[in-house]
């Protein structure tokens, strides 16, 4: 008994679902903390509720509203649908989007973190020397920032892998496409097929845990940052 | 003591008493396609007896394994027969105690007025982009819903099309969100005494699909429960009856 070709599959779905999440949440996350770090605008407290948002809402909100929205009568889905690119509830694209909501603090918030540690001195430093914003930004704010790039990368990516409610409101369980490890763990159990179930959850377990050592230990090594 | 005062005293103690054993709770664990009825039958029930009702919902096989680690529940109604019939091999149900407490019937729906017709010709012209059904590992619905398909040939048609809910209640949601167009759902969540209640439906012919046999059964737990005997002969009796034929099952 061990893991079976469908079992593989999700495997497989989750990686790349976890993945191109945490591309897509680096892009997007990082304008967001650098400004959450940086601004003076009274709109800061409004744009970091929102963004903080998924750590309180259930995931069955999320994807509630997600698939509502998303649906043929939902802006977005009417949207979508005028575009030629049809509704997103049931595809693999559809899923990405409700993963990037669902992990967005994970990734913006260990940024912002990052980002207000390196304080105004740095940059002042650099713009003396003549450094545009940009060029700052990447040989200045990158490099200095490294420690909290990587614990939100490894943030976002855990927190897609184990993200079980949003998929499972809004996947429609279709092997290949929407089916992820944590759902087909949910089917494992609701099927009585506990040997499967047990393949998959401790495998799930493991991951989850050695992710977080690594994480914690980097952590102590490089203590301030991130 | 006071003559008058002791047999008042002797008197509210036995009222006191009556009330106790008469007023007795009982937890049960619900199929979620039978929420709704349920919900009729035990405010009924517990105006009646003055018993108390604790429903918890959820799908079968969920509550089977709540059964097993240990949930505290006394009555099982199931959305399958063969689940009770495991609980009681597995000593963890009353021997004796099962009973079919209603029949479910499957209906193809569409929330779209005049999308499904009333041979369900809508399948074979296979122009939807999702067919909605319960997950047929699981959801009893969802089982029958892919007998079905089978009968008609339309299985690998429409195999790519099928979207799952984890259960009947969530395939159902799929449909009435409009995500899918169309799907399997129970006639119990469309319809009312005898009408469908909104959009569009084929009610499937009982000879495509292995009937939805619903078990009822006493756990373990409920052996010296009163309150769940009584809950079993409530939904034995008429009145449940009434409750379960207007929400479209058969008995």
């Amino acid at each position: 008994m061990s893991l079976s070709s469908s079992d593989l599959a999700t495997i497989w779905l989750t990686l790349e679902l976890a993945s191109l999440t945490t591309v897509i949440l680096l892009l997007i996350g990082t304008p967001i903390a650098w400004w959450l770090a940086r601004t003076r605008s009274r709109l800061k407290g409004v744009v970091g509720a929102v963004v903080a948002l998924p750590l309180v809402l259930p995931p069955t909100v999320i994807g509630f509203y997600l698939l509502v929205a998303m649906g043929p009568h939902g802006p977005v889905g009417r949207l979508t649908e005028a575009l030629g690119l049809g509704v997103l509830p049931f595809t693999f694209a559809g899923l990405v989007i409700g993963s990037v909501f669902y992990s967005l603090p994970f990734v913006v918030q260990p940024l912002q973190n990052a980002f207000e540690a390196i304080g105004e001195r740095p940059l002042e430093v650099a713009a003396t020397l003549r450094a545009g914003p940009w060029d700052s930004f990447f040989s200045v704010v990158l490099p200095l920032a490294r420690p909290g790039f990587v614990t939100a990368s490894i943030l976002g990516f855990a927190h897609t892998v184990g993200e079980f409610g949003v998929v499972l409101m809004l996947g429609g369980n279709i092997p290949g496409r929407t089916r992820t490890v944590s759902v087909q763990i949910f089917d494992h159990v609701e099927a009585m097929e506990y040997a499967e179930a047990h393949w998959l959850a401790g495998g799930m377990l493991l991951f989850s845990f050695v992710v977080l050592l690594v994480l914690y230990s980097s952590r102590r090594m490089r203590p301030g940052l991130g | 003591m006071n003559p008058r005062l002791s047999r008042l005293l002797a008197a509210l103690g036995a009222s006191l008493l009556a009330f106790a054993t008469r007023a007795a709770e009982v937890q049960v664990a619900v199929a979620a396609n039978f929420t709704a009825p349920i919900k009729d039958i035990a405010a009924q029930f517990e105006k009646d007896t003055g018993h108390k009702v604790l429903a918890a919902f959820g799908p079968t096989g969920g509550l089977y394994t709540q059964v097993k680690n240990g949930a505290p529940f006394e009555v099982f109604l199931s959305a399958d027969d063969t689940t009770p019939a495991r609980l009681e091999t597995e000593g963890d149900a009353v021997a004796g105690s099962r009973f079919t407490y209603a029949i479910g019937k499957l209906v193809l729906w569409s929330a779209t007025n005049g999308y499904v017709d009333d041979r369900g010709e809508v399948l074979k012209k296979n122009a939807f982009r999702h067919l909605s059904i319960g997950n047929p590992k699981t959801a009893p619905y969802g089982l029958a819903a892919t007998q079905v398909l089978d009968k008609l040939g339309l299985a690998d048609a429409v195999k790519p099309k099928l979207v799952e809910g984890t259960n009947i209640t969530q395939a159902y949601q799929f449909v009435a969100s409009g995500n899918a167009e169309l799907g399997f759902v129970a006639l119990s969540q469309v319809s009312r005494d005898g009408r469908i209640t909104g959009g569009s439906a084929w009610i499937v012919p009982a000879a495509l699909y292995e009937p939805i046999r619903q078990d009822a059964v006493i756990l373990a737990r409920g052996r010296n429960n009163p309150a769940a005997a009584a809950l079993v002969d409530y939904l034995k009796g008429p009145k449940a009856a009434a409750v379960i034929r207007a929400y479209g099952y058969d008995l």
